[in-house]
């Protein structure tokens, strides 16, 4: 489902006297349906980097990430908005949101976005916020006033609103208390069950062991650091 | 999947080739194209002086271009006659300013700005004209009870919400936004974002927005593209132009935003 091959990245700070610092060589690893795939490598050896190429926030210098037929290097924008909104989804640690629209809103979007009518995205939307443990009380009010945990939650419930073919999910346990840490697990192992490639990076090494089938070191991706 | 292919295999709405505009000799904007496909944002960003407001006045065909093509459902516009061009400005296509009072009749009613746009297109039946604008109010968050009011009488977030129900009663297809947020309040700014977030999401809009500040981009665009000095610097996904520019300016651009 997600199939990376020879991916290269470097950054060009051209403020900085035009300095080029490759970051990424060879990169090359695949994610079949079902499966989950955990980035390990010590801080700044590229595994937010790599989950970033793959969902097309970074630009990749060469290679190729083929994801459901698309191929995100070479992909037009609007080939990635489609890929995006129908198959590929992202938990990433922080939420951006507009301010002043509820909860409810911001974890129905993804579905209102696919054309889903606004009832069903709705009942999806409390459904997911109910197993998270968001107090009800709180989902007309919009979530950038919450806490540092209910916030991730939030951006959880938004993530797994869709039944993506494929996920990205970075530190999706972080800053969770174990219930709602077992409630992600749970939603996680979920996804897998019904056939979604997930590609993840887990600082919590328990969740680690439980959710992925395979580890990838991105050191060997990373050029002045491999081996 | 089914929508995926229909994002994929449309025709652009907007198709713009090698458009250039010169004061003289100087460059307002040059040879600058791209495509927008119906239910695209397009954001245009650069600071003062990148020629971001010639280009989408040039667009919206409120100057003529010297040189290039603009091709709106496959249609040259500029070779449109007067009346036909007149018709889509008032029709099909639609124009948020920066400042409400440049779009809207400071000395008319709320309800008669937004019927007067229905009438230009022909709409004759008052009482459907008034429902339709009371709709219109309600749904740009105006309270009904204010649509024999004088938009001189709202406040600057209201009068810019009135604005852009006037310019969406008709229908249209192709909105044009000059900096629709500046001049507001932040918390007004947020208001407004949301609202025309949703209206653009539930209407398929295309839109075109023109604005200096990337928070806003970030939050409406789903496309960049980067002016400096008149021409195209840079052009990708939003959050892929701002969280990994790859042009000096852009660079420059990103990096000079205050974090917040």
């Amino acid at each position: 489902m997600i199939e990376i091959q020879n991916l290269t990245k470097s950054f060009t700070l051209h403020n900085q006297g035009g300095v080029a610092i490759p970051v990424m060589a060879g990169a090359h690893l695949r994610v079949a349906p079902g499966e989950c795939v955990g980035l390990v490598g010590r801080s700044g050896a590229g595994k937010s980097t790599l989950m970033r190429m793959v969902y097309g926030n970074y630009l990749a210098g060469g290679g190729s990430i083929r994801i459901g037929g698309v191929d995100v290097v070479t992909a037009e924008p609007r080939q990635i908005l489609a890929l995006r909104r129908a198959v590929l989804g992202h938990v990433s640690q922080f939420l951006r949101v507009v301010p002043r629209v509820p909860t409810l809103e911001v974890v129905a979007e993804p579905l209102l976005r696919l054309g889903i009518a606004p009832q069903a995205a709705r009942a999806r939307a409390a459904d997911l916020l109910a197993r998270l443990n968001i107090p009800e009380r709180l989902w007309r009010l919009s979530p950038t006033t919450f806490s540092g945990g209910e916030q991730q939650r939030v951006n959880i419930a938004r993530g797994f609103a869709h039944d993506y073919p494929a996920l990205l999910l970075d530190e999706p346990t972080a800053s969770l208390d174990a219930q709602n840490r077992e409630v992600v697990l749970c939603l996680i192992e979920e996804a897998k069950a019904r056939g979604a490639a997930i590609l993840g990076i887990f600082h919590d090494e328990s969740a680690r062991d439980r959710v992925c089938d395979r580890l990838v070191d991105v050191t060997g991706f990373t050029p002045g650091l491999a081996a | 999947m089914t929508l995926m292919q229909n994002a994929i295999t449309a025709a652009p709405l907007l198709s713009v080739q090698g458009l250039t505009k010169r004061y003289g000799p100087r460059i307002g904007c040059a040879d600058v194209g791209f495509d927008l496909y119906p239910g695209e944002v397009l954001g245009i960003v650069g600071e003062s002086g990148s020629g971001k407001s010639t280009l989408l006045s040039c667009l919206a065909g409120h100057q003529r271009p010297d040189q290039g093509r603009i091709l709106f459902d496959g249609a040259d516009v500029l070779a449109f006659s007067e009346a036909e061009r007149r018709r889509l400005l008032r029709g099909d296509w639609a124009y948020v300013h920066q400042n409400p009072r440049d779009g809207l009749r400071m000395g008319v009613s709320a309800g008669g700005n937004v019927g007067e746009r229905l009438m230009a297109v022909g709409a004759r039946n008052y009482a459907a004209i008034r429902d339709s604008a009371t709709d219109w109010l309600g749904r740009v968050e105006i309270a009904a009870d204010r649509i024999d009011d004088r938009p001189s009488a709202f406040s600057g977030g209201m009068q810019q919400r009135l604005q852009i129900a006037r310019n969406l009663v008709t229908g249209p297809r192709l909105v044009f936004m000059d900096e629709p947020t500046g001049g507001l309040d932040v918390s007004v700014q947020a208001r407004l974002l949301d609202l025309l977030r949703g209206l653009v999401r539930d209407l398929g809009l295309s839109v075109v927005i023109v604005t200096h500040d990337l928070a806003v981009v970030r939050l409406l665009a789903d496309r960049l593209m980067v002016m400096k000095s008149g021409r195209v610097v840079e052009t990708g996904l939003t959050d892929q132009v701002l969280d990994d520019p790859q042009h000096a300016y852009t660079q420059l651009l990103v990096s000079s935003v205050l974090q917040v």
